[in-house]
C-alpha cells in the first residue's frame, strides 16, 4: 500500500489531507474529532483580535437540483478569546503529536505579530499560516487580502513574521489579484516556507429578487463575501500550477479550492501541491469524507505504481504549457457510437448553435459557412442519412452524424453527451 | 374557483385515493432535473397534443411555473386532466431517451400535473389569468357534447375571439373526464375544476340540452357559423346472448359512471364475485375499480389471449396487483340464474371447446360502445364502424361547416387525442372565419 505520509517543509502528517482554516477548525473538540476521522492535519481558524460575526453568514449556489456547488461566506476570523484557542491548540497537539496542527494568524502591527507568534509557538503547534487572503470584512481594516494584494506589503510582513518564528511559516494567498506569481514570489522573498492557496474569491453569490437584497442578507443589507466550493476548483488548480512551474517558487504548496474527493486532491498534487486543504466539502458532508479520500488516493497510487504521495507531486506540471507551445498539427475528430446513442440530439444542437455546425441529423441539412472549405448550401455527400434502430423498436431514435471533414475536434459534443463513452474524440 | 356543479359526497368514487398525487416542490425539482432537455425531442413527437415537454420542464427547473403552465396549455387546453389520464408509458414517457439509458423515463405526466396545477393556482392568486381572449369577432359556433374534444375546441375558439356554445345533454360537462376516467387517476371534482377554468375563457355551456331530442340538429347550421360534433360514443354494447338483460348485468361505462357520479350507489356487501367481459382498457379499469372497492373476486373474461389484448400491459399489471385475474380464450354463450339466484355466465373455451359455467354476482360487459352519430344527421358520412368520416387535416365532416373530433371520429382513443382533434378543428374554423371577415 502506498505511503501517504507527508512532510511539508518539516511539517509532518500521516496523510496530505488537512482541514483548511474555517468553521470546521473553530475549536479543539472539532479538530480532535476530525483527526479521529482520519484527517492528517488542520489549520486552526484564524486567530487575531476576536471579532463579532454577523447573522446570516453563508449563501450558496445550487446547480441542477444539487445543493452547494458554490458557497459564499461573510464570516470573519475567530470570535473566541485568544487564550481559549491557545489552550485548546496545546491540548490537541499533546493528544495528537503525530498530526499537523498549523495555526492561521491575522493581526496588524509588527508588535502584535511578534506577540501572537510567540504565544502560538508556546502551544507546540507545528506551523503558522499567515492569512493574507480573506477578501471580506478584514480587508476593510487593512488585513487579509488587502495585504495579499500588495506584494511589497506582503513581503514586508512576511519578513517580520519570519524573523519572529522558529516553526515553518506558510503564507495563504488570495486569488483576487491579476497574477498569482506577484504575491507568490513576494512571499518567498519575505521568507515564507510554504504557500497555501487559494483563499476565497471576492463575490456576490446572488440577489433576493423579492427584497432586492444581495445574499447572504444581514437584516436588509449585504456585503461581498468569499466564494469557495466545487465551483472554484479550476481557478485554484491554475494558480497552484502557475506557482509550481515557476522556478522562483522554491517552497512547497498546500493546495486549496473545491477539493471534495481523492480525485480532486490527486489533481492538485499532480499540479504541484504537497498537501491539500479542505473546508467546504466538510461543511457540506462532515469529517467522514476523508475516509474515501485516504482510501481512494491510496488505491490510485497503488494502481499508478507510485509508492508514496511524493511521487505524484508535480507530475503534471511539465505538461502545463503556454498556448504558443501547443502542437498546431494535432487534429481530433468526433466519433458517435450509434449503438450507445440514446437520441437526445444534444450534440447536434450544441454543435449547430454553439460550435461549428458539423453534426447533422438529416442528409443535406448543412447551410453553414465553414471558412476556407465553405461548401455552400448543397447536399454534402459525406453526410449519411440518420441511423435508426428498427431492431430496437425505437422509431424515434435518430443518431446524429458527424461531418468529419468539417469537425474541428473541439470536444463540445462529447461534453454535452449524457452517455459515457458514446462520443469519442479520435486522432485524425 | 366557482362551483357550478355540486356533487354528493356519498359517491363510491370517494373511496379511491389519488394514485399519483401532486408532486411537492422538491419532488418536482428533482424529477425535472432528470430531463436532458433533448433537441427535437422524441417525447414531443410522441405527444398527440404537441406539448413542448422539454421546454415546460425547463421552466419548472427555473421556477417559472406560470410559463410552464402556459407552454402546456398553449397546445393542450386540458393539460390538467391529460397529465393525470394520459397513458404516458405509451406516449411521451415511453419515448423518453432515458428509457435507453437506464430504463427510467422522466415522469412527464406528474411534472405536467405539477406545472398546470401550480401554474393555474399562481395565476389565480396573482389575479393575472394565463390567457386573455382575442377581440370578439361576433361569431358563434355550436358544439355538441361537452367532452374533452368539444372543450378543447371551444377553448381554442374563445381565445380566438369566437363565442363557443356547448350543448350537453347531461347534467355534468366533461364527458369521460367526469363520467368515465378511473377515479384513482382523476376524480370528478378535479376534472370539474379544470372545466370551470376553461368555461372562464368565454365558453357558453348549456347542460340538459339534447341535440336531436330537445333541439333539432338542422337549426344549428343556420344559427351558428359552424358546428362541432364531440358527441363521443353511445351506450355500452352487449354481445346479444340470452340473459344479458338480467339484473346484475352491467355495461361497463354505465357502471363506471355510477361509481363516479351517482349519490348513494353502493356494491352490496353480500357480493363476492364479478366477471368483466372484454379486453380493452375499459375492461381493465372497471375490473380494478371493483377489486379496489372490495369485491373479493374479479375475473376478466377475454376471448383471446392476454398478449392480444388491446388494453395496456402496464394497466393490466396494476389491476393484477389488486387481485384481478385474467381468464383467456373464453367466449360467452349465455347468462342464466342459478338455483341460489346468482348469475351464471356460460362460456366456451375457444380452442378446446370446453364448456364452463362461471357463477358471479355481477357480470360487466366492456366490449365497446355503440356509435350514436347517425341519429343526428343522416347526411353525415360514417365508416363501416359508425365512426364519423372527417378530413384529418381540417376535421371537417362530409357536411360543410360541420366538424367532428374525439371518440365519435376515432372510435374511442385517449383524452389527449380528443383534445388534439378539437384544437385542430377550432384552428380550422378560426381560419375560415377570419378569411371570411
Amino acid at each position: 500500500m502506498a505511503d501517504l505520509k507527508t512532510n511539508f517543509n518539516g511539517i509532518e502528517s500521516p496523510n496530505p489531507f488537512w482541514l483548511a482554516s474555517g468553521p470546521p477548525t473553530n475549536c479543539g473538540e472539532q479538530i480532535m474529532r476530525a483527526f479521529d476521522a482520519g484527517w492528517g492535519g488542520a489549520v486552526w481558524k484564524t486567530l487575531g483580535d476576536p471579532i463579532v460575526n454577523v447573522s446570516s453568514r453563508l449563501a450558496a449556489i445550487d446547480y441542477a437540483g444539487k445543493s452547494m456547488s458554490g458557497l459564499n461566506n461573510i464570516e470573519l476570523i475567530t470570535d473566541r478569546p485568544l487564550l481559549t484557542n491557545l489552550k485548546e491548540i496545546a491540548a490537541v497537539k499533546k493528544k495528537y503529536p503525530n498530526h499537523a496542527v498549523i495555526v492561521s494568524l491575522m493581526v496588524e502591527s509588527r508588535e502584535e505579530w511578534q506577540e501572537i507568534i510567540r504565544r502560538t509557538e508556546d502551544t507546540g503547534a507545528d506551523g503558522i499560516e499567515l492569512n493574507f487572503g480573506c477578501p471580506h470584512g478584514m480587508c476593510e481594516r487593512g488585513m487579509g487580502s488587502s495585504v495579499g494584494q500588495e506584494p511589497k506589503l506582503l513581503e514586508e510582513i512576511t519578513a517580520w513574521t519570519a524573523e519572529f518564528s522558529t516553526i515553518p511559516l506558510l503564507v495563504k494567498l488570495t486569488p483576487n489579484i491579476t497574477d498569482i506569481l506577484d504575491p507568490g514570489v513576494a512571499a518567498v522573498k519575505g521568507g515564507a516556507q510554504g504557500l497555501s492557496l487559494i483563499n476565497t474569491i471576492k463575490s456576490i453569490i446572488g440577489v433576493d429578487l423579492d427584497s432586492f437584497v444581495p445574499l447572504p442578507s444581514v437584516r436588509d443589507k449585504s456585503t461581498n463575501g468569499g466564494y469557495c466550493g466545487p465551483a472554484v476548483k479550476p481557478i485554484a488548480l491554475h494558480m497552484v500550477a502557475a506557482l509550481a512551474r515557476d522556478s522562483r517558487i522554491t517552497v512547497p504548496i498546500s493546495g486549496i479550492g473545491g477539493i471534495e474527493t481523492w480525485r480532486d486532491a490527486a489533481e492538485f498534487i499532480a499540479l504541484g501541491a504537497a498537501s491539500v486543504q479542505v473546508c467546504t466539502a466538510v461543511m457540506h458532508y462532515g469529517y467522514r469524507i476523508v475516509e474515501d479520500m485516504i482510501d481512494g488516493l491510496s488505491n490510485y497510487l497503488d494502481e499508478a505504481g507510485l509508492s508514496s504521495v511524493s511521487g505524484l507531486i508535480g507530475k503534471a506540471v511539465p505538461n502545463f504549457m503556454d498556448w504558443g507551445s501547443l502542437d498546431l498539427s494535432f487534429k481530433t475528430v468526433s466519433k458517435i457510437d450509434a449503438d450507445k446513442c440514446i437520441g437526445c440530439q444534444l450534440c447536434y444542437i450544441a454543435c449547430l448553435d454553439g460550435a461549428h455546425q458539423c453534426i447533422h441529423t438529416h442528409k443535406g441539412d448543412c447551410r453553414a459557412f465553414h471558412g476556407k472549405s465553405d461548401h455552400g448550401a448543397g447536399v454534402r455527400d459525406c453526410i449519411a442519412d440518420p441511423v435508426r434502430h428498427p431492431e430496437k423498436d425505437l422509431k424515434l431514435l435518430q443518431v446524429p452524424f458527424v461531418d468529419e471533414e468539417e469537425c474541428v475536434g473541439c470536444n463540445l459534443c462529447q461534453l454535452v453527451c449524457p452517455v459515457p463513452g458514446c462520443i469519442e474524440m479520435v486522432e485524425r | 374557483m366557482r362551483n357550478h356543479f355540486p356533487l354528493s359526497e356519498k359517491r363510491l368514487e370517494n373511496h379511491f385515493t389519488d394514485e399519483k398525487p401532486l408532486y411537492s416542490d422538491l419532488e418536482a425539482l428533482l424529477e425535472a432535473n432528470r430531463c436532458l432537455f433533448c433537441y427535437d425531442a422524441p417525447c414531443v413527437q410522441a405527444c398527440p397534443a404537441d406539448v413542448d415537454v422539454p421546454v415546460f420542464i425547463q421552466k419548472i427547473k427555473s421556477g417559472n411555473l406560470r410559463g410552464a403552465a402556459k407552454t402546456i396549455f398553449s397546445t393542450n387546453l386540458l393539460g390538467v386532466s391529460t397529465s393525470r389520464v394520459c397513458p404516458v408509458e405509451e406516449s411521451c414517457a415511453g419515448a423518453c431517451v432515458l428509457n435507453e439509458q437506464n430504463g427510467k423515463p422522466v415522469n412527464i405526466g406528474r411534472l405536467q400535473r405539477y406545472a398546470t396545477e401550480k401554474g393555474l393556482a399562481e395565476a389565480g392568486r396573482q389575479r393575472r389569468p394565463l390567457f386573455t381572449s382575442g377581440p370578439s369577432l361576433n361569431k358563434k359556433v355550436a358544439l355538441i357534447g361537452a367532452g374533452p374534444a368539444s372543450l378543447a375546441c371551444a377553448g381554442t375558439l374563445a381565445l380566438g375571439g369566437v363565442t363557443p356554445v356547448i350543448f350537453e345533454k347531461g347534467r355534468l360537462p366533461g364527458g369521460l373526464n367526469t363520467t368515465g376516467i378511473a377515479p384513482y387517476k382523476i376524480d370528478t371534482e378535479s376534472a370539474l375544476l379544470e372545466i370551470e377554468w376553461l368555461l372562464d375563457l368565454g365558453i357558453e355551456l348549456k347542460t340538459g340540452r339534447h341535440i336531436g331530442v330537445d333541439l333539432p340538429f338542422a337549426g344549428l347550421l343556420t344559427d351558428f357559423e359552424a358546428v362541432f360534433l364531440g358527441v363521443g360514443l353511445g351506450k355500452d354494447k352487449f354481445p346479444g346472448i340470452p340473459g344479458e338483460t338480467e339484473t346484475g348485468v352491467w355495461g361497463a361505462t354505465d357502471l363506471i359512471r355510477k361509481i363516479k357520479n351517482e349519490a348513494d350507489f353502493t356494491i352490496p356487501a353480500s357480493m363476492t364475485k364479478a366477471l368483466v367481459v372484454g379486453g380493452g382498457n375499459t375492461a381493465i379499469d372497471i375490473a380494478r375499480e371493483l377489486a379496489m372497492l372490495g369485491m373479493p373476486e374479479v375475473d376478466i373474461i377475454y376471448r383471446r389471449t392476454e398478449a392480444e389484448m388491446p388494453g395496456y400491459p402496464h394497466e393490466l399489471r396494476k389491476a393484477k396487483q389488486y387481485g384481478v385475474r385474467m381468464l383467456e380464450n373464453l367466449v360467452t354463450r349465455e347468462i342464466r340464474k342459478s338455483d341460489t339466484g346468482r348469475l351464471v355466465l356460460a362460456v366456451d373455451h375457444k380452442l378446446s371447446g370446453e364448456k364452463t359455467d362461471l357463477e358471479a354476482d355481477w357480470i360487466v360487459f366492456a366490449i365497446g360502445q355503440a356509435s350514436h352519430v347517425a341519429k343526428l344527421n343522416p347526411r353525415l358520412k360514417t365508416d363501416d364502424r359508425g365512426r364519423v368520416s372527417v378530413n384529418p387535416e381540417t376535421m371537417e365532416t362530409s357536411v360543410s361547416g360541420v366538424y367532428a373530433g374525439g371518440d365519435c371520429v376515432n372510435g374511442g382513443k385517449e383524452v389527449v387525442n380528443a383534445v388534439a382533434d378539437g384544437r385542430r378543428a377550432a384552428l380550422q374554423i378560426l381560419k375560415k372565419i377570419s378569411s371570411e371577415t
